[in-house]
């Protein structure tokens, strides 16, 4: 990780100064220094010593920096090796490339944040050389024809979703599909099912209020942005990406290849040849294997559902130690502390929030304070009768191109720090996954602590009935069958309960991997959160300073004049 | 000549390096205490007079006065001294009387040194008997001067009001049954009158901005402040470097938000203040437009009268009446009279003349501190937050190669 982000910043520096000398704000004249200030400022965080670093005469803090000649940055700072970014946004900008895609700076592979416009977290592209990009785009109303009997029917939009990608799995390097809300629904339920245990990132809400309150085209927009920010985060699990399901959703051409969610009345219905032995025999239930890796559901599991109830009633409230129990302490101590984020998350967040917020408005009263006084200075211009008005004038105009000009810096710092800041809501949302994850794990715990259950309360059945049977010289027929019956039921369960065992430790492993994943990767993704923050913050402060020094340096004849 | 300061520091007095022989006169508003309780607290203030005119006790004098001195010392100028544009006072302020917030305090204090040190720095008003009276007598002859002055000069804010609407409107005229349109029709007075009347406008919105960006660096510190203790808290929960690194970054947050507040402050007092002093001053000089529309019209009336007991006059000699030396001694009373008010009219015609040019130059003066206090702020706040920030780079750094 280290390896690639420093190689990044060093392909950067190249383009950076480039760039740089290409953008020049058109105020200043080129300046050498400031090529110089962009190698100073890589070196101070590779830690190479500068050359301008050299001893410089400091002038005291207290000194207004004002009156001393203009680069007096570089006076009152003895290390000028932590000097300024003169365009550090340019800087930021080819770090964490603006979001419009491809913008020329092919070369930077982005070490940390991901040239899209969603915050989305793509180490893992830079990491191995694997490409999946998705993009959703071109919603169009189409019409369902169905059998009914309004005329004119169901409308529903659909979207285009378009892939380019180089893994071989996938056959092709770009194609493009039609998918509707629904099927993405689809997609997100059969992945819960296939992958549990896994922090699967949760798909976005069904919004039904919303769809009805909102402008249609304002909230097809709105849901589009969702699918792309959603499909890019599956695109980025290690895992998922590889998966059949998402394979089927972005590949296979028309209607999606994907079991739906099947009603209940229609699980009842396969289940009808299962079902009379289910509602009725307890001895004679059976759990088949295959559907021990489901957690139970409602329908035909509903004698499953109850008895597994009764296990974890069982468990919380019965004295004796369930047969398994959780007793990875490394685990529950994991589990904690994921709570315990999660509650932090939530704060930061929030407070995130708010500072955006405040920045923005501080932004907003600056420009209308700017604004009031474009008028003002406009009036006094053209009502001037005396030469103090002309000056005034001039002195208002200072001010107010000054205002609007910081009032532009801070929108744009502020939208840059929503980029960042962003990552925190990130995982925020990312914790929803972990829940669903480990409810996996404890629900998969507990079919095969009922199943342990349910095998040991057959086997006392079965040292029952064969004490009894024993007792009667030559056997009773019907007692005779009852024990094979239950031997075999034993066998059933036995094999049933192995299959559970098995899954339960196949999810218990994805678990602790995905947790290994979800600490490494927010370690990396908060790290260049921060630095990107806060180089940001030192940009623009940057940018305002130079703007208000100006009017400064021009109205201080005033304050040698009072003082 | 006498050389006074513009402006002075919060309680600080300079006396000017002038050889002794040379005459000063300086003041300052000092020590604000608050006095009383409930709805009758005020504030009293220190009142501080250095000067070696002979007129005053010198060469130090210290009175105790309370913001309603104040204001019969405004009121007797504008009284006295029509034509001239009497400075501003802050306002009454009712609501935030209860409240006596320390900013609040330190804003009048502030103004009030303003408002005495302009009355002493001006050539006319600082030769006046009310400001010595107010500079030097004791406090209980200062009391009785104020209550005995409320029920006779004191002008209620709703007459004001109305004599601006009557210079602003012509109708009234008409209303009044004048046929002769009351006003002056000069026109580089009415343009005058106009620009006095719009920049008012402006300069409110403009101070309104002023205020509310005051608040948003409140409003800004403050996020930063709550954003840098969450951030510390998440800090805490995630431990190792990366916890490191977010404590780094609370912490810093927590630290710019003090600089953010204290800039707030600095905004406050050397521009917000000051545009909303701007704003009092142009009031204050729509009050000497409604003054000179009065002596206008007194004086036309005047001369109206005077027209008309001209023909009786001359009806009555031609009559040879016996009323005639009543007549005449009549006649001769208002045309003395006339004479005054074209006089007065006249005078404060040119006082404004004189005024205005000097109003405009103080102003861009004024506002010219004003703008460079703001730039310097501004400026120096960006600079402290883009170092503060940049010092956290190297430790970033530290944290995400350990």
């Amino acid at each position: 990780m280290m390896g690639s982000e420093s190689e990044g910043f060093e392909e950067a520096n190249l383009y950076a100064s480039r760039e740089e000398m290409e953008n020049l704000v058109l105020d200043e004249p080129p300046n050498g220094r400031s090529y110089s200030n962009y190698r100073s400022a890589m070196s101070s965080l590779s830690d190479t010593h500068h050359p301008l670093s050299s001893p410089i005469v400091v002038t005291p803090a207290d000194t207004d920096p004002l009156l001393s000649p203009p680069m007096y940055r570089d006076l009152r700072n003895p290390n000028a090796a932590e000097n300024s970014y003169l365009e550090p946004p340019s800087y930021a900008d080819v770090i964490f490339s603006p979001f419009e895609g491809d913008n020329g700076n092919g070369g930077v592979e982005s070490p940390s944040k991901s040239s899209e416009n969603s915050s989305v977290l793509s180490r893992s592209l830079s990491s191995s050389s694997e490409y999946l990009k998705i993009t959703v785009s071109n919603p169009q109303k189409e019409q369902e024809n169905s059998n009914s009997i309004v005329p004119g029917g169901n409308t529903y939009v659909t979207y285009l979703i378009t892939t380019r990608t180089n893994l071989p799995e996938f056959g092709g390097s770009e194609f493009s599909v039609r998918r509707r809300f629904k099927d993405v629904v689809t997609l997100s339920d059969r992945l819960s099912e296939s992958h549990r245990g896994l922090f699967i990132p949760p798909r976005p809400d069904k919004s039904v209020v919303e769809s009805q309150v909102m402008q249609k085209q304002e909230f097809v927009e709105q849901r589009r942005v969702a699918l792309e920010k959603y499909l890019r985060r599956l695109a980025a699990h290690p895992v998922i990406k590889k998966s059949e399901e998402l394979k089927a959703f972005l590949q296979a051409h028309g209607k999606l290849p994907l079991a739906a969610t099947t009603d209940v009345a229609s699980r009842m219905l396969d289940g009808a040849v299962n079902l009379p032995k289910q509602l009725f025999g307890d001895s004679a239930s059976v759990v088949a294997p295959h559907e021990v890796v489901q957690p139970a559901k409602g329908g035909r599991d509903l004698l499953r559902l109850f008895k597994e109830l009764k296990q974890s009633v069982a468990n919380d409230w019965g004295g004796s130690r369930p047969p398994v129990a959780e007793e990875d302490k490394e685990f529950l101590e994991r589990k904690e502390k994921v709570q315990d984020l999660e509650q932090q998350l939530s704060n930061a967040s929030q407070q995130a929030e708010s500072l955006v917020k405040a920045q923005q408005d501080i932004g907003e009263t600056m420009g209308e304070l700017g604004l009031s006084f474009v008028k003002l200075t406009k009036f006094e211009n053209e009502e001037a009768v005396f030469t103090s008005q002309r000056e005034r004038a001039a002195d208002i105009r200072g001010v107010a191109t000054a205002a609007v000009k910081a009032s532009r810096f801070y929108r744009e710092l502020n939208s840059q720090t929503v980029k960042h800041l962003d990552t925190l809501h990130e995982y925020l949302g990312l914790m929803l996954a972990v829940h669903n994850a480990f409810s996996d794990r404890s629900s998969a715990l507990l079919t095969v602590q009922t199943l342990l259950s349910e095998l040991s309360s057959l086997h006392s059945k079965a040292e029952k009935l064969e004490a009894a049977s024993s007792k009667i010289f030559g056997g009773d027929k019907s007692r005779i069958r009852k024990i094979e019956e239950m031997k075999e039921t034993i066998r059933v369960t036995e094999h049933a309960k192995n299959v559970a065992v098995r899954e339960y430790e196949r999810i218990k492993e994805n678990n602790r991997n995905e947790l290994e994943r979800l600490d490494r990767e927010r370690h990396a993704d908060f790290m260049n959160m921060l630095k990107g923050f806060v180089v940001n913050q030192v940009g623009y402060a940057e940018k305002i300073a130079n703007v208000w020094a100006k009017v400064a340096e021009e109205t201080s004849k005033y304050a040698e004049e009072s003082s | 000549m006498l050389t006074t300061q513009q402006r002075s520091a919060s309680g600080s007095s300079q006396s000017p390096r002038s050889p002794s022989a040379q005459p000063f006169l300086s003041v300052s508003v000092t020590d604000p205490v608050k006095l009383g309780n409930g709805v009758q607290a005020y504030i009293s203030y220190r009142v501080i007079t250095k000067t070696n005119l002979p007129e005053y006790q010198g060469p130090e004098k210290i009175v105790i006065r309370r913001y309603s001195d104040f204001v019969w010392l405004r009121d007797r100028l504008f009284e006295k001294y029509k034509g001239i544009f009497i400075p501003p006072l802050p306002e009454k302020s009712a609501v935030e009387k209860f409240r006596f917030s320390a900013e609040f305090i330190e804003m009048r204090r502030q103004a009030l040194d303003i408002f005495v040190n302009r009355i002493a720095s001006h050539h006319e008003l600082q030769q006046s008997d009310d400001l010595r009276i107010f500079l030097q007598a004791d406090e209980e002859t200062m009391e009785r001067a104020r209550f005995q002055e409320t029920g006779i000069f004191k002008k209620k804010p709703a007459d004001l009001m109305q004599i601006f609407k009557d210079v602003q409107s012509k109708v009234s005229d008409v209303v009044l049954g004048k046929e002769k349109p009351v006003e002056e029709s000069n026109p580089e007075y009415e343009k005058l009158k106009h620009y006095i009347f719009e920049l008012e406008d402006h300069l409110a919105e403009a101070q309104k901005h002023s205020y509310r960006l005051v608040k948003r660096h409140r409003e800004l510190g403050q996020s930063l402040s709550d954003f840098g203790k969450a951030v510390k808290l998440l800090g805490a929960c995630e431990g190792n470097a990366i916890g490191k690194a977010f404590s780094e970054l609370g912490a810093k947050s927590e630290m710019i938000s003090v600089k953010l507040q204290n800039e707030a402050h600095h905004l406050l007092m050397n521009f917000e203040e000051p545009l909303k002093d701007y704003v009092r001053a142009v009031q204050s000089i729509k009050a000497t437009i409604a003054e000179r529309a009065n002596a206008f019209r007194h004086q036309c009336e005047l001369a109206e009268t005077i027209k008309l007991k001209e023909i009786n006059l001359d009806k009555l000699m031609l009559i040879r009446s016996d009323r005639v030396g009543e007549a005449e001694f009549e006649y001769k009373e208002l045309k003395a009279e006339s004479e005054e008010a074209t006089r007065r009219f006249e005078t404060i015609v040119r006082l404004m003349n004189e005024e205005i040019v000097r109003f405009q130059e103080q102003k861009t003066l004024d506002m010219g501190i004003a703008f460079h206090e703001f730039a310097k702020g501004q400026a120096r706040l960006a600079n402290s937050i883009a170092d503060a920030w940049r010092s956290l780079l190297p430790k970033l750094e530290a944290c995400s190669s350990s």
